[in-house]
C-alpha cells in the first residue's frame, strides 16, 4: 500500500513537469496546427538559462538563500526560453506559415537539433551532464506513509497553479478571446480586428515561459541537467498533448498526469518492471487513439469551408 | 655554457612542437628532427567518445595515445617512419564507431587502432577492422563476449585482430562481490542496470558470485539509458530494504541515482564498475561510502606508471588521463612496438597487417600498468583490480588485488 501511494506521488510529480511542457505543445498546435517538436528543447534551454544565472550572475552571498536564488533562476530560465522561442517563431516558422504543413514540421525537428548542439558546443562543459544547484529546501516531506521531496511538491503546486491561471487567462481575458478566435478561424479573426501575428507570438511566448519554469524546477529537483533532457521530456509532453486531445489545455495537463501515473505504476506492477515502463505509456496512447482519435478532450477535426 | 644553451634550445624546440601538436589535435608529427623519416608517415588510429557525456574518458584515451606517439617519434622508434595519430569521435554510438572504423581502414598507412571505450561500440568496430586485418587494441572494453563469445564455458575467439589491455567483466563483477559481500558483509543487494552490453554483463557476473557467497539479490530493476529521474525505480526498490545497491551502468546515471536514493531515505552504498569510476560521479551526486571497481592498480600508486604520469602532466593536455589513460598508453605502445618488429627496417605495406597482428599477439613488454602480454583470446594477462571508495568527495583506493576466481 505504501509503495502504491509512493508511486502515485512520484507519478503526479512527473506528470506536473510534463504538463507544463505539454501546454506549450497543445497551445501552438491549437493556434497554427504546428507540432513544434523543438518545444522540448525550449524546456532544456530554460533549464540551462537558470543554471547560467546561478553560475555567473548571482553573487555568492545570495546563492545559499533559495528564496532569492530560485526566483532569479526562474526569471533567467524564462527569459532565455522566451527569447529562443521568439527567435525560432520569427525566423524558422513565420516564413513557412503558408507552406505545406510538412515543411514547418521538418523545420521544427531541425531547430530541435540546432538547440541541442548549440548548448553542447557553447555552454561551458555542457558536452556532459552538469550538476544543478539545489536552490530549494533540500528535505523530504512526509505525508502519511508517502515521502516526497520538497522540490517535487513545489513542481506540483507551481504546475497546477500555472495551468489553472492559463485556463482562466484563455477563457476570460481579451487576449485569450483573441487566441481562441484565431484558433477557430484565422481569417475571420483577422476580419474582426484580431492581429494573428501578435496572437501567435503571444502563444509561443506563454508556452516558452511555462517550459522555462518547468526547466528550472526540473533542474532543481533532479540536480543535474544535460542537453538531452529536452528530447526525453518533450516526447512525454507531446504524447500527453495527443492523449489529452491536442489543442485542449485541460487535455494536455490531464494527459500529462495520466502519463506520469502510467509510467510509475506500470514500472512497479506490470510485467517487465521499470525496463518496460515506456511501453505502457504508448500502449495506452494507442488504445485511446483507436477509440477516440481526437484524444480524451479534443474536438473532432472540423472540415474547413 | 655551450651545452646548457643547446639544452635550452632543445627544450624550446620541444615546447614548440608540443604547442603545435595540441593545436592541430595531435595529428601533426613533430618529435625529434634528427629521425630518419624518409619512408613517410604511419598512422595509429584512435576511436573513442571525444564528445558527449563520456568525453572525459575518451579524451584521456586519445591524449594518452597521443603521448605514446610523441614519445615514439622522439625516440625514432620506427626506423624511417614518422608516426601520426588519427583520432575519430564515436560519440559512444556503435553506428558512429563503425563509420570511424571504415574511414580509418581506408588509410593504407594505418598500423592499428586504439579503442574503443564502450564494449557496445567495439561490437560494431571489431568486425570491420577484422575484415581488413587491422589490429585493434582496446584500453577499456570489459565485455567478455568481445574475446570469448557469448558462452564463457565454451570460449571461442571472436576477432583474430582484437586485443585489450584492461581486465574483463567476468573478473570485475566477482571481484566487486568478494568485496561487498565478503568483506563489507552486505547480504541484501538490489541490482539496477541500464540495459547496455556493459552494464548487463557486469551485473550478471556480480550477481552470480554474490549469490554464491550467500547474499540475496532482493530486486533487479532496469532504467532507460537517458533516464534522470529515478524516483519510481527507487520506490520500487525501497520495500525490499536492501543494504547495498549494485549498479551496472555509467556515472551519468549512477551519480544522480546515489543522491536520489539518499534523498528518498535509502542511505545505502552504491557500487559499480569502472564505468562509474570518474570524478564526475561525485559532482552528479555520488556520496561518501559509494564504491567502484576499476581495472588495474591505481595508476598513481604504480611504480611503472610514474614515468607515464610525469610525461602526461608535462605534455600539457587540457584534460586528465582519466580511468583508461595508462591502458591506452600501453595499447598504443603495443601497436608501435609490434610495428617495429614487423617492419624490421623494411617497408610498410598493407600486406604486413597480418604479421602485425601476430606481433601484437606475441608482444611482451613492461608498460605503465604492468607487464603487457595477451592470452590466446586477446585478453590481457594482467588480472589486477582495485576497489575504490568515495571519501571526502574523492575516489580513494580501498583494496587492490589479483582476481584468482
Amino acid at each position: 500500500m505504501t509503495t502504491l501511494l509512493q508511486q502515485i506521488a512520484n507519478g503526479i510529480a512527473l506528470g506536473a513537469t510534463i504538463g507544463l511542457i505539454a501546454l506549450g505543445y497543445t497551445m501552438v498546435y491549437g493556434i497554427i496546427q504546428l507540432i513544434n517538436f523543438a518545444h522540448g528543447e525550449v524546456f532544456m534551454v530554460g533549464a540551462f538559462g537558470g543554471l547560467a544565472v546561478h553560475r555567473w550572475l548571482l553573487p555568492e552571498a545570495w546563492q545559499g538563500d533559495w528564496y532569492i536564488s530560485l526566483p532569479l533562476m526562474i526569471v533567467g530560465g524564462v527569459v532565455v526560453a522566451v527569447t529562443i522561442a521568439l527567435i525560432m517563431e520569427r525566423f524558422a516558422y513565420r516564413p513557412l506559415r503558408n507552406a505545406p504543413r510538412l515543411a514547418p514540421l521538418i523545420t521544427a525537428l531541425g531547430v530541435s537539433i540546432v538547440l541541442q548542439e548549440a548548448i553542447r558546443i557553447w555552454f561551458p562543459n555542457a558536452e556532459s551532464a552538469q550538476a544543478y544547484p539545489k536552490a530549494f529546501i533540500d528535505a523530504q516531506v512526509d505525508l502519511g506513509p508517502v515521502s516526497i521531496s520538497a522540490s517535487k511538491l513545489l513542481i506540483i503546486v507551481v504546475s497546477v497553479a500555472l495551468s489553472v491561471g492559463l485556463q482562466l487567462y484563455v477563457t476570460k481575458s481579451r487576449m485569450g478571446r483573441a487566441m481562441r478566435a484565431t484558433a477557430q478561424d484565422r481569417d475571420t479573426a483577422r476580419l474582426m480586428g484580431v492581429n494573428p501575428d501578435r496572437v501567435i507570438v503571444l502563444t509561443f511566448l506563454i508556452g516558452a515561459a511555462l517550459a522555462g519554469v518547468a526547466g528550472v524546477l526540473y533542474g532543481v529537483d533532479i540536480t543535474n541537467v544535460d542537453n538531452a533532457i529536452g528530447f526525453q521530456n518533450g516526447i512525454f509532453a507531446f504524447t500527453a498533448a495527443v492523449l489529452g486531445g491536442i489543442g485542449s489545455l485541460r487535455g494536455a495537463v490531464i494527459g500529462a498526469f495520466i502519463i506520469g501515473l502510467i509510467k510509475t505504476l506500470g514500472g512497479q506492477y506490470m510485467p517487465g518492471g521499470t525496463q518496460y515502463d515506456y511501453v505502457w505509456i504508448f500502449v495506452v496512447l494507442i488504445f485511446v487513439l483507436v477509440f477516440r482519435p481526437q484524444g480524451l478532450f479534443g474536438e473532432a477535426e472540423r472540415v474547413r469551408a | 655554457m655551450k651545452a646548457s644553451a643547446l639544452v635550452a634550445a632543445g627544450a624550446l624546440l620541444l615546447t614548440a612542437c608540443g604547442t603545435n601538436k595540441t593545436e592541430s589535435g595531435g595529428t601533426a608529427g613533430g618529435g625529434n628532427a634528427n629521425c630518419d623519416t624518409s619512408k613517410g608517415t604511419l598512422v595509429v588510429g584512435v576511436i573513442a567518445p571525444l564528445s558527449g557525456e563520456l568525453s572525459a574518458l575518451g579524451l584521456g584515451i586519445k591524449n594518452s595515445a597521443d603521448l605514446a606517439v610523441r614519445e615514439a617519434n622522439d625516440k625514432c622508434a620506427v626506423p624511417g617512419y614518422k608516426i601520426a595519430l588519427d583520432a575519430q569521435d564515436d560519440q559512444k554510438n556503435p553506428q558512429q564507431g563503425a563509420q570511424a572504423a571504415t574511414k580509418l581502414s581506408q588509410d593504407d598507412n594505418l598500423l592499428g587502432v586504439v579503442g574503443t571505450l564502450n564494449s557496445s561500440v567495439s561490437l560494431a568496430v571489431a568486425p570491420i577492422l577484422s575484415q581488413n586485418k587491422i589490429v585493434q587494441v582496446s584500453p577499456a572494453n570489459t565485455s567478455d563476449s568481445l574475446t570469448k563469445g557469448e558462452d564463457l564455458n565454451a570460449p571461442k575467439r571472436q576477432f583474430p585482430t582484437y586485443f585489450r589491455t584492461c581486465t574483463v567483466d567476468s573478473l570485475q563483477g566477482p571481484f566487486a562481490a568478494d568485496f561487498l559481500v565478503g568483506e563489507q558483509s552486505k547480504k541484501k543487494i538490489a541490482i539496477v542496470t541500464d540495459g547496455l552490453t556493459y552494464g548487463e554483463g557486469l551485473a550478471a557476473e556480480f550477481a552470480k558470485k554474490a549469490e554464491a557467497l550467500g547474499a540475496q539479490i532482493v530486486t533487479r530493476q532496469k532504467i532507460g539509458e537517458k533516464d534522470t529521474d529515478f524516483s519510481s525505480v527507487i520506490a520500487a526498490i525501497k520495500p525490499s530494504a536492501p543494504d547495498a545497491l549494485y549498479f551496472g551502468g555509467q556515472y551519468p546515471q549512477a551519480g544522480p541515482m546515489s543522491k536520489q536514493l539518499k534523498d528518498a531515505g535509502l542511505d545505502i552504498p552504491v557500487m559499480g564498475g569502472d564505468g562509474i569510476f570518474d570524478d564526475k560521479f561525485m559532482s552528479l551526486g555520488g556520496k561518501d561510502g559509494d564504491y567502484a571497481t576499476s581495472v588495474g592498480a591505481p595508476t598513481d600508486s604504480l611504480e611503472s606508471a610514474k614515468t607515464f604520469i610525469e610525461a602526461y602532466n608535462k605534455a600539457g593536455f587540457q584534460d586528465g588521463y582519466s580511468a583508461y589513460g595508462a591502458f591506452s598508453y600501453d595499447a598504443t605502445n603495443a601497436i608501435i612496438g609490434a610495428a617495429v618488429t614487423t617492419i624490421n627496417g623494411g617497408e610498410w605495406s598493407t600486406d604486413k597487417r597480418e604479421d602485425l597482428v601476430a606481433s601484437v599477439a606475441k608482444y611482451n613488454a613492461q608498460g605503465a600498468t604492468g607487464a603487457i602480454t595477451f592470452d590466446e583470446f586477446g585478453d590481457s594477462t594482467n588480472k589486477v583490480l582495485t576497489v575504490y571508495s568515495v571519501s571526502g568527495g574523492e575516489w580513494v583506493p580501498a583494496k587492490t588485488g589479483t582476481y584468482e576466481g
